[in-house]
């Protein structure tokens, strides 16, 4: 039981230090970095005093281990600071603005999973047919072309030409605001106030961006399922599954699958976290309100705490999901216990 | 006869079909509201009396009333608002403004001079970043109660430290830091003494045609029409729609889903200019883009090193070449489409004679220099022919690219040697960047005031006089006349290279008309915009 404690109280450490290294390295280039976050708030035309008042109220004009002492205790307890540029927390503007892109990044791993792995398994069975190298060409595609590009292609071909998709945007402008936020994710809020207009509104204004999103997760899944899978099929155990008269389905998904579906949930587990910083190049052109946007355009204005704030979220994201993977390994893989 | 096959393709893609025939109906925006597609990344604050940013400007300009504003028309004329009528008094300090009778905020509330007074004063007292058009005056947080007081319902008077041109004072209260606010419900949302800074950053209490509903930063913003501000037309609601990416907002605008798009690129726009669907509007802003020598500089220190530099560049072919549809050569400090700009270019690409000034300024076989510019487009392709022209006369260019605010504060720092970069002016009057670009008291490092010309060592007392003097007129029209002196002056005998001012392109979709345009964004007006 204590040896139990005692591992759990080292991970909780592990994540400590990880998030405060994390904290050191994001607020001091924020701090270097040559730009003055203090001419963002009030203008490159801002008479010189009104510059060196606001340093001060900003806490700028401090030693920077003072500030980000100062960041640091305000964090314990709970205070990201202010956006310069939004003038809300930052942990409301975090709340507002995530579960726009946590929304995009599942349904695109879904997607991604539930194409990407059969063809993956499809890929590798038939190594080196027509099908392979199809599959290989497709993937090759998405994992090669520049998200932009697709974006607008889509956009081009879904939503001007054929006009089977909604444009830009989270939400048509009539639905904007008239359904309750519950959960962030709109497809859930729409079901949940039982307005199917603005959930069919929600639906086709999520499918493009999911599927450009999609396309790109699902090249790498397949890829590396296709590779995984080879691998397993050259196993000893295959041939002796093979030389017992096993049907090449069991052969495949009862013994060769099993062995790759633990590593195969690393290779998710760090795709999601990829897709929940936020798809910066997506979310501008689809002009989707989400994280990787909010976080550019905080850089951008040298608005430093969101930055801070954001990267640290991301830090968090990447370690849940990576205990979260350790943890479906000891479910999967009998070895590990 | 269909084959069993084709009946299941069939019947599975009838429900997907007739999902897509649904969201086609919803495409066209309604009627009672207009959807903009725009860049709104860096607004920072829409309170009036602290917003300096373009786009934050440009809103509260719909939102809020002035007690004057200068003609659509012709920058030269000031027309009433919120004041009926002003005089000046015989000691050129004190004015008085007749508030005009009626006027009501979006809230039903009167709008009195002590709503004014009150809206100058905080201002004043706030002391944000573009309070400096009204401290200017001599007012300051101790001293404004006095210096600007509402003596009854309808009358306000203001008395400056100085005695003042009235031309300048009515220019400078048209911007947006003379808004007027409504006292009782700004001073109701105070939080200490922040006026009710925190509360009106992202809400209205105003008389102009909209209030502010809904600011979502990178998402957009919506306003209201205010049901006393006056507005005629058929609008319930202008909707300002982040769009970052322009060939985005270009599609969302051919097929109807917003009305106005306003971040096009010129390849774009030239793409537009024979769209039956699409109408543009076209108007100069006051910004200009600009090549500044650091005095400071060894190298630059000559006043006939700025004049070969003047005379090297080849304004027109970068025009042509580069800026074809978003700029127009203007070589003066003042903007055309602002009160007292000077309108003609006397440079243009000589390398021989700027070969021989070079040899006469003592570099026959030129310098090496570096040159600071934006890396966003255009300035890189701008920097290039600017690098190549220089190098026809000998001055070998470094050129160095960064973001540029990144570039800004390095030029903040006295640390570049020349620059590329481009300047927006603060607020309609000619002394706006004559200030900046001329007056410079101290030019030493720890100066109180760093104005533009400080950062690049440019103190010349000649210039600072006439600057002075032009501002000081008291006949509004020779006032303008001093400044046209002063910018053919300033020509020859300034750091700075004056190359381009940039235009705004508006596009808007038939139907939709009364979009006005202004030289300063704050002026971007909907309140005249119909649909049909």
């Amino acid at each position: 039981m204590s040896g139990r404690i005692k591992s759990l109280g080292a991970l909780l450490g592990s994540v400590l230090a990880t998030l405060f290294g994390l904290a050191i390295v994001t607020f001091m280039i924020g701090r270097v970095m040559p730009v003055d976050p203090v001419i963002a708030a009030v203008g490159d035309n801002a008479p010189e005093a009104v510059i060196q008042r606001t340093r001060i109220e900003m806490g700028l004009d401090q030693p920077i281990v003072v500030q980000f002492l100062r960041y640091l205790g305000d964090v314990v307890r709970g205070d990201f600071g202010n956006s310069i540029l939004t003038r809300n927390p930052v942990t409301t503007d975090i709340a507002h603005y995530f579960p726009a892109t946590m929304e995009l990044a599942t349904y695109a791993l879904l997607l991604a999973v539930v194409i990407g792995v059969p063809l993956g398994i499809w890929a590798a069975v038939r190594q080196g047919s027509l099908t392979d190298q199809v599959i290989r060409i497709v993937c090759l595609a998405g994992h090669s072309v520049p998200v932009f590009v697709l974006a607008l292609l889509a956009l081009l071909v879904f939503y001007a030409w054929l006009g089977v998709a909604a444009g830009p945007g989270r939400q048509d402008i009539l639905y904007q605001d008239m359904v309750p936020v519950v959960t962030g994710f709109l497809t859930i809020d729409t079901i949940l106030a039982g307005d199917w207009g603005a959930f069919h509104d929600a639906v086709s204004h999520l499918v493009l961006p999911v599927s450009i999103l999609s396309y790109f997760s699902m090249a790498y899944i397949t890829r590396m399922t296709r590779a995984f899978m080879l691998e397993a099929l050259h196993g000893e155990f295959i041939v002796a599954a093979r030389a017992k008269g096993l049907s090449g389905a069991r052969v495949v998904m009862g013994h060769a699958f099993p062995t790759v579906a633990v590593q195969l949930i690393t290779v998710i587990a760090l795709t999601y976290a990829g897709l929940l910083e936020g798809a910066v190049v997506t979310e501008t052109v689809f002009a989707w309100p989400g994280l990787g946007q909010y976080l550019t355009i905080s850089l951008m204005n040298a608005d430093m705490n969101p930055v801070v704030g954001a990267t640290l979220l991301i830090g968090l994201i990447y370690v849940v999901l990576n205990l979260l993977a350790d943890f479906l390994y000891r479910v999967f893989d009998p070895r590990v216990k | 006869m269909l084959s069993r096959r084709q009946f299941i393709a069939a019947s599975a893609a009838f429900p997907a079909l007739s999902y897509l025939s649904m969201t086609k109906v919803f495409a066209a925006t309604p009627k009672n509201v207009l959807v903009v597609a725009q860049q709104l990344d860096n607004m920072t604050s829409l309170d009036p009396h602290e917003s300096y940013e373009a786009v934050g400007s440009e809103i509260c300009g719909n939102m809020y009333q002035q007690l004057v504003s200068p003609s659509f028309e012709d920058p030269n004329v000031v027309e009433p608002q919120v004041a009926e009528s002003w005089s000046a008094g015989e000691d050129g300090k004190t004015f008085t403004f007749k508030i005009r009778k009626g006027l009501k905020f979006s809230s039903g509330g009167d709008l009195t001079a002590e709503d004014c007074a009150w809206s100058l004063q905080r201002c004043v007292a706030l002391n944000k970043g573009p309070a400096f058009i009204l401290t200017q005056f001599g007012w300051n947080a101790e001293n404004v109660a006095e210096g600007i007081r509402a003596t009854d319902a309808e009358t306000l008077v203001l008395t400056t430290a100085e005695p003042t041109s009235i031309g300048f004072l009515l220019y400078c209260l048209s911007a947006n830091v003379g808004s007027v606010v409504e006292k009782a419900v700004v001073s109701a949302n105070a939080v200490d003494d922040d006026w009710g800074n925190g509360w009106l950053q992202k809400n209205s209490a105003g008389s102009g045609a909209f209030t502010l509903q809904v600011w979502r930063p990178s998402d957009a913003v919506t306003m209201q029409i205010n049901p006393n501000g006056g507005y005629k037309g058929s609008l319930e609601r202008v909707i300002l729609r982040h769009i970052a990416d322009p060939s985005a907002q270009l599609l969302t605008l051919q097929q109807g889903d917003v009305d106005i798009a306003r971040n096009l690129t010129s390849e774009q726009i030239k793409t537009l200019q024979d769209d039956p669907n699409i109408v543009l509007l076209r108007k100069g802003q006051a910004s200009l883009v600009h090549v500044t020598m650091n005095v400071g500089h060894e190298k630059l220190k000559n006043p006939k090193v700025w004049e070969a530099v003047k005379w090297a560049l080849d304004y027109e072919g970068i025009q042509k070449n580069i800026l074809s549809v978003t700029h127009e050569v203007h070589q003066a400090v003042v903007p055309k489409g602002l009160p007292g700009a000077y309108d003609e270019n006397p440079f243009q690409k000589d390398s021989a004679k700027a070969k021989a000034l070079l040899a006469e300024a003592g570099f026959p076989d030129g310098f090496s220099i570096d040159m600071d510019h934006y890396s966003a487009q255009p300035y890189p392709d701008i920097a290039q022919t600017v690098q190549a022209n220089l190098a026809e006369i000998g001055i070998k260019v470094n050129l160095l690219a960064a973001e540029n605010r990144q570039v800004l504060t390095k030029m903040r720092a006295r640390q570049h040697q020349m620059i590329l970069a481009a300047w927006g002016t603060d607020y309609f009057d000619p002394h706006a960047n004559v200030d900046a670009f001329c007056i410079n008291h101290d030019d030493s490092d720890d100066a109180p005031n760093k104005p533009f010309a400080w950062r690049s060592h440019f103190k010349d007392d000649a210039v600072m006089a006439m600057a002075i003097a032009a501002r000081d007129e008291k006949d509004p029209q020779k006032r303008l006349d001093l400044y046209v002196e002063l910018q053919k002056h300033l020509m020859h005998n300034s750091p700075y290279a004056i190359m381009m001012q940039p235009f705004t392109t508006v596009a808007c979709r038939t139907g939709v008309e009364g979009m006005r345009l202004s030289a300063i964004s704050s002026g971007h007006s909907y309140t005249e915009v119909t649909k049909s």
